[in-house]
């Protein structure tokens, strides 16, 4: 319980984690090199238990922050923790515009600050057959762009990630066909659901640059690749925007990509997923995966009467 | 001493390049004995099933192309490795062997259902899989024997290895979602060492 209220300073202006670890461990001496792998520069968030987090048990926070997907800092998993030391995730400013009668830029600081801020523990089941739990610290996305108050010609809402090649050396590679920066889309029903987040934190800090710092999307019942990383713009819109994977291969990545474990990717099964954070060659979990990923109750009634095969 | 570059290797030598084999088994071997020590060390990362199995095929590709390299090496340059043609091949077998029962094993729990509808349905499986199929009967011909028994089809036997490269790269291909810097200079690799057969010999009828 809060008794008083005290001047905080902003999120950007106290010591990141690691420098803070690094002074102490100069001093200190001996526990220099333990200081020095920790790699993400986090801050803590106030934040506060949210709903829909019953009965998981989250992924260790190494491999949350270790085992990435986020192309912009290279292909391989371990790329985005060892190459996104360079991004600058402050200052960030988020915009929400389109078709919204009261455009909103947001600073990042007043995010970070947010009385609004809690904790949403998720499933996340990555396309690529794997599965974490993953404690995010975030704010409904619904709140937000009621702020900006939508105009009820708004059916879609589009995303957009940052381009910076300077930062980013994903971005300079020509190879991969993929257009930046990443783009994605929700119908506008699914970013008003209760589950939709936008994450500014996990584990009780804000972001590590490689989990898409400094505010990301999170949609717990789909593929990993629509929770868009490093979001800047936010569109209300009155069509269905292009997606950075469906506009690249549109017969594996769908617009809506919800957890389907009967329709499989064309590649993979899509049935069961390998569960990160065991560590084991021998002794590795497969489990099945769920309709939804587990949150039918919450999203099911948003595509009834739809074919989900066709609308993959 | 014949002085027109045609090396003789005497009975001595000969024994000696033979023992190699000793050397050169093991040696090939190590990679996939470093992957399991890792496993079993939690060296692996957050996802070792998925290192082990890609790394064993990475290994597969790897021998595939040096055996498919060492005739256009000794074609273009001279350097007359032939005779490491079986030992590279079969190292490529044992790893997509190896790769496979991960894939199956490890990955799947020999679960059929699944195993059979991959085979069965998806391009990316079966173009791995024809590869690994059509490298059985060279294996199991790798050796004088079959080379008496089987004269000329043995030579034609053993261009199987040339589908089997191409079926083998589009499904290393196949195994990331895009191009990338990873994958590209393999497939390139690929793509010389195949191509360099329809090349003109750099001194046109000379044989080193």
């Amino acid at each position: 319980m809060v008794l008083f209220r005290y001047p905080r300073p902003l999120p950007s202006e106290i010591t990141p984690k690691e420098m803070y670890l690094s002074r102490r461990s100069l001093i200190g001496g001996a526990a220099a090199f333990g200081a020095l792998t920790t790699a993400a520069r986090a801050a803590a968030l106030q934040t506060h238990p949210g709903p829909y987090s019953g009965g998981l048990t989250p992924t260790p926070h190494d491999d949350v922050t270790h085992y990435n997907n986020f192309y912009e800092f290279g292909m391989d998993k371990g790329d985005p923790a060892a190459h996104s030391q360079d991004f600058h995730p402050l200052p960030w400013t988020l915009e929400i515009t389109g078709l919204v009668r009261k455009p909103v830029r947001l600073d990042i600081d007043q995010l970070l600050h947010s009385p609004a801020i809690e904790e949403r523990i998720y499933r996340m089941r990555c396309v690529e057959a794997w599965s974490m739990v993953i404690p995010w610290d975030g704010i409904p996305l619904a709140s937000l762009l009621k702020d900006a108050d939508p105009d009820p010609r708004a059916t879609y809402v589009a995303f957009e990630s940052v381009l910076r090649p300077s930062e980013m050396p994903g971005q300079n590679e020509g190879l991969s066909g993929i257009q930046w920066p990443y783009v994605e889309g929700l119908r506008l029903d699914e970013a008003m659901n209760p589950l939709t987040l936008l994450a500014l934190g996990i584990y009780g800090e804000t972001l590590p640059n490689q989990n898409g710092a400094p505010i990301r999307l999170v949609v717990p019942w789909k593929y990993g690749f629509k929770g868009i990383k490093s979001i800047q713009r936010i569109r209300l819109l009155d069509h269905e925007p292009p997606t950075t994977w469906n506009r690249l291969a549109s017969d594996e990545y769908g617009f809506y990509a919800n957890v389907n474990p009967q329709v499989d990717h064309p590649r993979w099964s899509q049935a069961t997923e390998r569960v990160i954070g065991s560590h084991s060659l021998f002794g590795a979990t497969r489990q099945p995966t769920l309709m939804f990923n587990g949150y039918g109750e919450q999203v099911a009634d948003l595509y009834r009467g739809m074919d989900l095969r066709k609308n993959f | 001493m014949p002085t027109d570059g045609v090396r003789v290797i005497s009975p001595m030598g000969a024994k000696l390049k033979k023992h190699w084999r000793v050397v050169f088994y093991p040696l090939g071997m190590t990679p996939a004995v470093w992957l399991v020590w890792q496993g079993q060390h939690g060296a692996l990362g957050a996802d070792p099933v998925n290192v082990f199995e890609r790394s064993l095929g990475l290994w597969a590709f790897r021998f595939l192309l040096v055996c498919l390299a060492l005739a256009p090496l000794r074609r273009f340059t001279g350097l007359n490795l032939l005779r490491y043609r079986r030992l590279t091949g079969l190292l490529a077998f044992f790893y997509a062997t190896l790769h496979l029962l991960a894939y199956a094993g490890l990955d799947h729990g020999f679960d059929w259902a699944v195993l059979w509808t991959d085979v069965t349905h998806r391009y990316f499986i079966i173009f791995g899989m024809s590869a690994l199929i059509m490298l059985i009967p060279l294996a199991l011909t790798s050796n004088l024997f079959s080379m008496r028994l089987l004269k000329r089809r043995w030579k034609l036997l053993h261009s199987l290895i040339f589908p089997a490269a191409v079926l083998a790269g589009i499904h290393f291909f196949l195994s990331f979602k895009t191009l990338n810097s990873v994958s590209a200079p393999y497939l390139a690799a690929l793509a010389i060492v195949l191509l360099s057969r329809f090349l003109p010999r750099l001194q046109a009828g000379s044989r080193i």
